[in-house]
């Protein structure tokens, strides 16, 4: 199963910006995160197709990731 | 040295110093100045005439060594929206008016005759002198100048040509501790000041301190609050990428106002994002973190150098990034950053004049993505005050009555910032409800809504949006009381170790004992302070909403339109 996975701010450092990866069915947000070497506690937000989603949900073909560290401005 | 009222009558050309009435003795910053100006200003007077006063006021803790303290408020009757007005900014003059005892500025009246003044301040004596030299100048002139007249550690708060030239969006400049300068950006306060005919304020340096209650509850509870601030992760991401991280995930969210507000996502966005804007910042050898006053621990502000790894701009913002970025399609961070630094020049709000640009390319003065049109208007009509300059420096509401455009994004007037209410329902509620037009710091509902502090709330849903951007809206009217920089927000939001230090510090400082339930009876206090100005100066309900385009055209990519009913928005004031 292929989705694309955009990462932000300093996740992008030593990773990549944006990539398509495989997964096999059923996998979910936590386990992609944790594939890349990311500590799930920093994790700040994370997007499924432009819509926030938890670290529990399953991901599918065809969808797009965003994940943020924790960040702010205004 | 006791705090005392400045006061300057630019009719008479008098200056008097005033003890605190009792009952502003409890208040500082946006606090103040919108009780001063709603005791002393006619709410339905002309604010470009000689009945409207600008109020000048540090915040309690400027002036101490608390974190984050130094902010500065100018408050008045606003020409752009006509409501109350309060913007603050960073900068060295709040600490330094704090220390010289100054509780805050009153500058009232209008001089008969068609001259300039400037103001200095010091230890002795509050002086108006005539001004020529500089009459015409930009801001960075007059920082300069002021520099040679009195020396580099005066402070300075200036005017550039759009306010002496009274544009609605002129802005009131501070300088900062590099010589630079801050924005009270908001609401045309820039031309009341020029209708004062003054072009600028100095600050003279002093080595009196703010008198301290206790002062070693005082250390402890800094000590407390400045952790706070330090640790908190997402200052630690303010002070690398700028509030400029928040392109990407804005755009993300589909919140990014594109082309004039036609659109929810920007293709150029990564061009513009805080990420690319790092890296360009560290290739050029300049800061990616700098503070806009001593005593910041956040330090979002930065240097950006230009090609030629010369000063270009600081304090480099995410709206004003976006505005001229996103919303008029611009994907080149240098142009931006030329156009930033002419607004600085100008002294003209970078909101309010980039999102009256993207009007402007609507109605066809421009093409949408044009970046160098964008610096040219500036410098050529704006800064030359051309017919078409003055319409555009006075607003997008301008821009739009002039050419006839329908897509016009105000709020009383007042630009819309950063973030589709569309797609971002609580701040929707923010720019309706607020007592000062659309503003997105009245009440930062995207903290919740989208950045995942303080909770959650769905930003596309209904629910839970009124009662965020209330909750808001009364903490940040107490907070832009206090001096410090909202984004300690962040820290207060989500440790619960940040506002009772916080509530702490202020109580060492006067030697009271405020509970965090009388902070927030504060801030409730000014929201209504300033809702009974407007109402007294003819506002209703019905100002208390958003433009029509917003309700008929779905914003991609969600396709969302707004939804919130009139009951529901109106539903923001009952509370007691
Ligand atoms: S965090 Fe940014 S805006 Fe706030 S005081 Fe520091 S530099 Fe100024």
């Amino acid at each position: 199963m292929r989705l694309t996975v955009r990462l932000f701010a300093f996740f992008r450092d030593g990773r990549f910006r944006e990539r398509e990866c495989d997964y096999p069915e059923g996998t979910t947000v936590r386990e992609i995160i944790t594939s890349l070497g990311i500590d799930p506690g920093e994790v700040g937000v994370i997007m499924l197709n432009s819509r926030h989603c938890s670290q529990d949900q399953v991901v599918h073909q065809g969808d797009k990731l965003a994940i943020f560290p924790v960040i702010g401005g205004g | 040295m006791a705090d005392r009222i400045f006061r300057i009558n630019m009719t008479e050309l008098t200056t008097s110093i005033e003890e605190v009435p009792a009952d502003w003795m409890g208040h500082g910053g946006r606090g103040l100045t919108s009780t001063i100006v709603a005791a002393e200003v006619e709410p339905t007077c002309h604010p470009l005439g000689a009945k409207n006063k600008l109020v000048i006021a540090p915040g309690l803790l400027s002036g101490t060594v608390a974190a984050n303290s130094g902010r500065i408020s100018c408050g008045a009757k606003s020409p752009l929206t006509g409501t109350i007005k309060e913007a603050n900014a960073g900068g060295t003059a709040a600490q330094m008016l704090a220390r010289l005892g100054c509780k805050a500025i009153i500058i009232e009246g209008q001089p008969r005759e068609d001259r300039w003044y400037s103001i200095l301040i010091d230890e002795e004596d509050v002086t108006i002198s005539e001004e020529t030299d500089l009459v015409g100048k930009g801001n960075f002139a007059v920082v300069e100048e002021a520099g040679r007249r009195f020396g580099d550690r005066h402070g300075i708060i200036t005017i550039g040509p759009a306010g002496e030239m009274k544009m609605l969006a002129a802005n009131i400049s501070i300088k900062d501790p590099d010589g630079k300068l801050r924005s009270c950006g908001r609401g045309g306060l820039g031309a009341v000041l020029g209708a004062k005919r003054v072009k600028f304020i100095a600050i003279a340096p002093t080595d009196a301190k703010v008198e301290i209650a206790d002062p070693e509850k005082f250390r402890e509870a800094n000590r407390v609050f400045t952790k706070a601030l330090v640790d908190n992760p997402i200052s630690q991401a303010l002070g690398t990428y700028g509030t400029n991280v928040l392109v990407n995930i804005i755009n993300e969210a589909g919140a990014l106002p594109t082309r004039n507000f036609s659109a929810g996502q920007f293709d150029g966005h990564e061009k513009i994002s805080g990420e690319t804007m790092h890296d360009i910042i560290v290739e050029r050898d300049g800061r990616p973190k700098h503070n806009c006053h001593p005593g910041c621990v956040i330090q979002c502000s930065q240097i950006y150098n230009d090609k030629d790894r010369k000063y270009k701009t600081s304090g480099f913002e995410y709206e004003s990034i976006w505005a001229m970025g996103a919303d008029c399609c611009v994907d080149n961070l240098d142009l931006i950053a030329e156009a930033d630094h002419l607004m600085d020049d100008i002294g003209i709000d970078t909101i309010e004049t980039s999102v009256a640009m993207g009007v402007a390319m609507e109605a066809g003065v421009l093409e949408f993505g044009d970046g160098e049109g964008i610096c040219r208007i500036l410098r050529e009509e704006i800064a030359a005050g051309t017919p078409l300059g003055r319409i555009i420096g006075c607003g997008a509401g301008s821009v739009g009555r002039a050419f006839g455009v329908t897509r016009v994004p105000v709020v009383k007037n007042q630009a819309i910032p950063a973030y589709d209410p569309r797609a971002v329902k609580g701040i929707g509620i923010t720019y309706a409800t607020s007592t000062q037009g659309a503003d997105h710091t009245m009440g930062y509902t995207i903290a919740t809504n989208i950045l995942g502090v303080g909770g959650n709330i769905d930003p596309l849903g209904k629910e839970g949006q009124v009662e965020l951007s209330r909750n808001l809206q009364i903490a940040t009217a107490a907070i832009d009381s206090t001096g410090m920089c909202l984004f300690i927000a962040f820290a207060a939001l989500d440790d619960a170790t940040c506002l009772p230090a916080l509530v702490d510090m202020i109580n060492a400082r006067y030697g009271i004992s405020l509970t965090a339930d009388d902070v927030t009876s504060l801030g409730k206090t000014i929201l209504k302070t300033e809702r009974a100005f407007n109402q007294a100066a003819g506002f209703t309900s019905r100002d208390d909403r958003l433009p029509e385009f917003f309700r008929e055209e779905p914003l991609p990519p969600h396709n969302v339109v707004w939804d919130m009913t009139d009951e529901e928005i109106d539903a923001f004031w009952d509370f007691s």
